[in-house]
This record gives C-alpha cells, sequence and structure tokens, in this order.
C-alpha cells in the first residue's frame, strides 16, 4: 500500500524505479475513494490534475532528476493559493474564488518536484480548533469518526492520519497545526515566525501566522520543513539567514541535552491518560540521555486573553478585504454600504463573525489602549517569559493538548471553551518562536493518539527534530493507525 | 465568573465591521462576546506600566528591496474573480449620486 508511505520510503522506492509516481498518486486517490466519504478531510481533488502531474514526475524521474520531493503527493489546506485551484478557505464568501497565482510555499513543493494535491477541510478563515467551522462540513478524526480532527487545519492532520496522501500542508496561528496533529496521531510543525513565507497564504493574524507540514514521521517533517523555509523578497516579514538540512539533526543522540518542564503547564484541568503519557514521555526523554528541569513561565495564564485581542483585531483589519467587490460572493445592495454589510453577513460564518467584530471592538476609539495596547505589553512578557526559559534549556516539554479528541458539537456553542482548548500551543505563535507535536501515546478507551509538545528558540527547528526523532525512534506510536484505514479493499 | 460588560453594544460594532446581523445572531453573540470580554478582563491584573509593546515577534523594521519592474499577474487575471466587471474594470454601486 504506497499512501501509506512516508516521504523517505517512497524516495528510495522511486529512486530506485520500483514503483512509478503514477501508482503512488493512483494509490492515494483510491485511499481518497475508499475512506474520504467518511472522514471528509478534502473539499476536492482535481484527479486529473494530479495525474498530470505525475506522469511530469514520472518523465523527470527516467531522466534521473531525483529532487527531495519528487512525485510525493503532498495536500494543501484551503488557504494557500494554487495557480488556478479553487481557493475558499473553508467559507462560502470565497464562492468559486481560484487562484492567480501560487503561495511562495506551493512554488517551493513544485522545485522540490512535489504533487500539488488536493483542497483541504478548514475552520472558516483559520478560526477554531474542530473544523466544525467550515461552511462545507466538518472532518471526521480517522480514529473516531464521531469525534473532532482538531482544527483549523483539521483536513490537514485527519488526510495524513488516513494515509489519503504521504503529507500535508496547515497554518499555525494559535496552534492550528499542532493541535490537530496531536489529535490525529500524526506530526505537526510550526516553524518559527519568519521562517516560512507567507506569500499566497489567506492572511488571518499576520503576526502569527505560519505555515507548516503535517507527516507521518520527524524525518520526513525534517526534509519538508527544509523546502518551505528561507526568505523570499515577496514577504517581507520572512527572515534572511542559510536554511540548513534539518536531516543531519537526525542524529538520535540527545545526551546533555537540556529539557524545560514549565510548572504552569502540569496543573489541574488536564486530562489523566494525556498528563500520564507526557510524563512517561519525559521519563523516555530523560532515559535517552536529555537533563530535564522544571522552568517557570509565569505568565501562562494570560496567554489566552492576549491572542484573542491580538490574533482578533489583526484579523479584522485582513479580513476587511472581503467585501463583494473584487471577488467571491456578492449580495447586491443600493449602495457599496449596504452592498459590504449584505455580502459579508451572508458569506461570514458565526465564528468568523464573532471574531471580526471581537476585533473590531478592541481597536475602536476609547477601548485600543485599555485591550489592544494592554494585550501588547502582555504579549512581550510571554516573549520575554521564554527567552529567560531558554537561557536555561534547549527546548521545552509540554503536552499539546489538554485533551483528546472531543466529539463533535461537545464544544461548538461555547467559544470561550473551545479557545481554552488551545491553551498549550497559542503562547508559541505570541512569542514567535517554533513548535513541534509528535504522537506520545493512546487512550485506551476510546482508542485517541496524544501528542507531546516541544518547543524550541527562534530558529531552533533543528533541536526540536533531534530531541522529536530520538523519541519517536524509541517508541511506535507513529507507526500505529486505524484498523479500518489500513485495511485492504 | 467575570462580570459581563454593559457597554459593550454588539449591533454597534457590527456595523463598524459592516457586518449584517440577524436580530437572533445579535442576542447569541452579543452574550457570547459579553462573556468572553468578561475572560479578557483578567489582562487587567497585571501591571504593563513600564513594559513595551510587542507587535511582532520579530523585530524587523523598515525592510525594503530594489526596486526592480516585475512582471505583475496579468490584468485578466486580476479581474477573473470579479462578481461583476465591465470594460476591464470593477462593477459597483453608484457612489456619488
Amino acid at each position: 500500500m504506497l499512501n501509506q508511505l512516508t516521504i523517505s520510503e517512497l524516495h528510495a522506492k522511486l529512486t530506485k524505479r520500483a514503483v512509478s509516481v503514477r501508482e503512488v498518486v493512483q494509490a492515494c486517490l483510491d485511499q481518497i475513494k475508499r475512506v474520504d466519504p467518511q472522514v471528509r478531510a478534502f473539499l476536492s481533488v482535481d484527479e486529473k490534475d494530479a495525474l498530470a502531474q505525475a506522469d511530469i514526475a514520472d518523465k523527470a524521474l527516467a531522466a534521473g532528476l531525483p529532487q527531495p520531493l519528487l512525485g510525493i503527493p503532498i495536500a494543501i489546506k484551503d488557504v494557500l493559493a494554487v495557480k488556478n485551484h479553487p481557493l475558499q478557505c473553508g467559507s462560502r464568501i470565497l464562492d468559486k474564488f481560484v487562484s492567480p497565482y501560487d503561495a511562495t510555499a506551493i512554488a517551493k513543493l513544485r522545485k522540490a518536484g512535489a504533487i500539488i494535491f488536493g483542497r483541504l477541510n478548514m475552520d472558516e478563515f483559520a478560526m477554531g480548533s474542530s473544523t466544525e467551522n467550515s461552511a462545507f462540513g466538518h472532518t471526521r478524526n480517522p480514529w473516531d469518526l464521531e469525534r473532532v480532527p482538531g482544527g483549523s487545519s483539521g483536513g490537514s492532520a485527519a488526510a495524513v492520519a488516513a494515509d489519503e496522501c504521504i503529507a500535508s500542508l496547515g497554518t499555525d496561528t494559535g496552534g492550528s497545526i499542532r493541535q490537530p496533529a496531536a489529535l490525529c496521531g500524526v506530526v505537526g510543525v510550526k516553524p518559527t515566525y519568519g521562517r516560512v513565507s507567507r506569500y499566497g497564504l489567506v492572511a488571518f493574524a499576520s503576526s502569527l501566522d505560519q505555515i507548516g507540514p503535517f507527516t507521518k514521521d520527524v524525518r520526513d517533517a525534517a526534509i519538508l520543513t527544509r523546502v518551505l523555509a528561507g526568505h523570499d523578497p515577496l514577504d517581507s516579514t520572512s527572515v534572511q539567514g542559510p536554511v540548513p538540512d534539518y536531516r543531519a539533526d537526525l542524529t538520535g543522540n540527545i545526551k546533555g541535552l537540556r529539557l524545560g518542564l514549565p510548572k504552569e503547564y502540569f496543573i489541574g484541568g488536564m486530562d489523566k491518560e494525556v498528563s500520564a503519557a507526557v510524563q512517561a514521555a519525559v521519563k523516555q526523554l530523560q532515559s535517552l540521555g536529555a537533563e530535564v528541569q522544571e522552568i517557570s513561565l509565569p505568565h501562562t495564564d494570560y496567554a489566552v486573553a492576549t491572542y484573542y485581542i491580538v490574533a482578533t483585531a489583526e484579523a479584522s483589519a485582513n479580513l476587511a478585504r472581503f467585501d463583494g467587490t473584487r471577488y467571491g460572493m456578492r449580495v447586491e445592495g443600493a449602495d457599496p454600504n449596504e452592498l459590504y454589510t449584505k455580502t459579508r453577513g451572508a458569506g461570514f460564518g458565526a465564528e468568523v463573525k464573532r471574531r471580526i467584530i471581537l476585533g473590531t471592538y478592541v481597536l475602536s476609539s476609547g477601548y485600543y489602549d485599555a485591550y489592544y495596547l494592554r494585550a501588547q505589553k502582555v504579549r512581550t512578557l510571554i516573549l520575554q517569559d521564554f527567552l529567560k526559559a531558554f537561557e536555561k534549556v534547549d527546548a521545552i516539554v509540554t503536552p499539546t493538548s489538554p485533551t483528546p479528541a472531543f466529539k463533535a458539537g461537545e464544544k461548538s456553542d461555547d467559544p470561550l471553551q473551545m479557545y481554552l482548548s488551545d491553551i498549550f500551543t497559542i503562547s508559541c505563535n505570541l512569542a514567535g518562536i517554533c513548535g513541534i507535536s509528535v504522537p506520545c501515546g493512546f487512550t485506551t478507551n476510546p482508542k485517541l493518539p496524544i501528542g507531546l509538545q516541544l518547543l524550541g528558540q527562534p530558529f531552533g527547528e533543528g533541536t526540536l527534530f533531534r530531541i522529536a526523532h530520538a523519541y519517536e525512534q524509541s517508541t511506535d506510536w507513529h507507526k500505529q493507525k486505524p484498523e479500518w484505514i489500513t485495511k485492504q479493499s | 465568573m467575570p462580570t459581563p460588560r454593559n457597554d459593550f453594544d454588539v449591533k454597534y460594532v457590527a456595523n463598524l465591521a459592516r457586518i449584517y446581523l440577524t436580530p437572533e445572531e445579535e442576542q447569541k453573540f452579543g452574550s457570547q462576546l459579553n462573556h468572553i470580554l468578561g475572560y479578557i478582563e483578567k489582562l487587567r491584573e497585571l501591571d504593563v506600566s513600564n513594559v513595551q509593546p510587542t507587535a511582532h515577534a520579530m523585530p524587523m523594521v523598515n525592510v525594503a528591496r530594489r526596486d526592480d519592474v516585475r512582471p505583475s499577474i496579468p490584468h485578466e487575471d486580476a479581474l477573473r474573480n470579479a462578481p461583476a466587471k465591465a470594460n476591464g474594470l470593477f462593477l459597483v454601486p453608484k457612489i456619488v449620486e
């Protein structure tokens, strides 16, 4: 079953010409036909286009051009522009939108030989933690179809967990890669702010958004992050500097590395099995030679409140462009104001409306200092917490999410409860540092994945890969799959 | 439980944001957002009088590139997604009488 393999496994088979790219793409298409009616990770797949790309890749293989991702089908969150493909951000307001150009991340995948494969479901405009906010139906968790895959990149996580593609791209503004990766039992990376160009990514919160990969193991995450990373003149917030070959960090040796356990992350409210799995993972890391110490991130408790001011403020400005004038849905009005108001009322879903209204309020005259400016100052305190911690430790270890996947509908009527499910992932975005989630166990009944989060210094992705890889090699969590997913059809 | 805010007028703010809300949405979002604003109040516990604000985690200023002429997307591609267009332009309702 070629669709079950990793990038590195497929790369070896493809370069030996043991299999063709067409066979790989066909295996993914077959898996989508078999399981996606239940999982619903994909909004669309252009089969003809995927097979045409496969034939081009097969020719490149025959010509002996083994680019790092040659012939690897990589599925894309519906928030990244792929030229001549639909882009809707899981929203009705971008009805029938077709991208006029490729995002830089997509151009980099193409250059590396990847097959750009399908559009993945997401919470509308990446606002949510369960993928229930998509205007096009819920994605389900392959481990338990009654449960959510997490969000907002729920489709990206579920598609990889269900072996419908080899890897995928998502975006992470407050945990939208790491949390669904944890809930679906795959690897997810939130690179350092500025590491990956955001050109061609539909902006939610511009000072927090980053693009990152979902993969089946840490080696693939290292390979894919290297392809995506690097300065781009089209994104003035992307950072100059060389991109290391992160595979060199996969040494298996973490002797003497210093890991910090933030005491504020191990308090009440956490699921018992999640807590036990994370503690067992910490012991495992110790037995591999890492030195573990308790640290403090004293402003942790303020991160969610800070985030929901900063992120909504930026979103209210970014989403002003969806007004029915230049693209997407339009509801006619007697004057432009009526046109905007009606279009946005009809086109946006509930969560997007709530966040734009909240963001507008915290920026509005008379409230700016009390909310937005204060939140920016607390953001400084959160950032300083991390910089102080990184004087003592090389990486920070936490659970990715306080609970395993919850049931669909469980939190959808209580936005604040939903926001609090991101409690462990949000600080990383505010501080602009990097993070990764790797599988670290399962709950017993039902069997649901648990994620371990590692947070690293700015541009410390290599250290995260090194730790995550050493841990992964000493476990088999990442190799476990839902039974019905691997069943031969 | 934090106290709900009384001065948050959802209808007024929705209008600033140019979003039409149904009466049911006004009711529901008003109460949900009051609850969220109550939670956000916890930031007042902190003394931030001597703290500089952070707008961006990576301190970068005056990022400039060379002003080179580059190809841009063709006119027709830019108009391709327009809900209404004519003569190579976006069509909108009349703005001035």
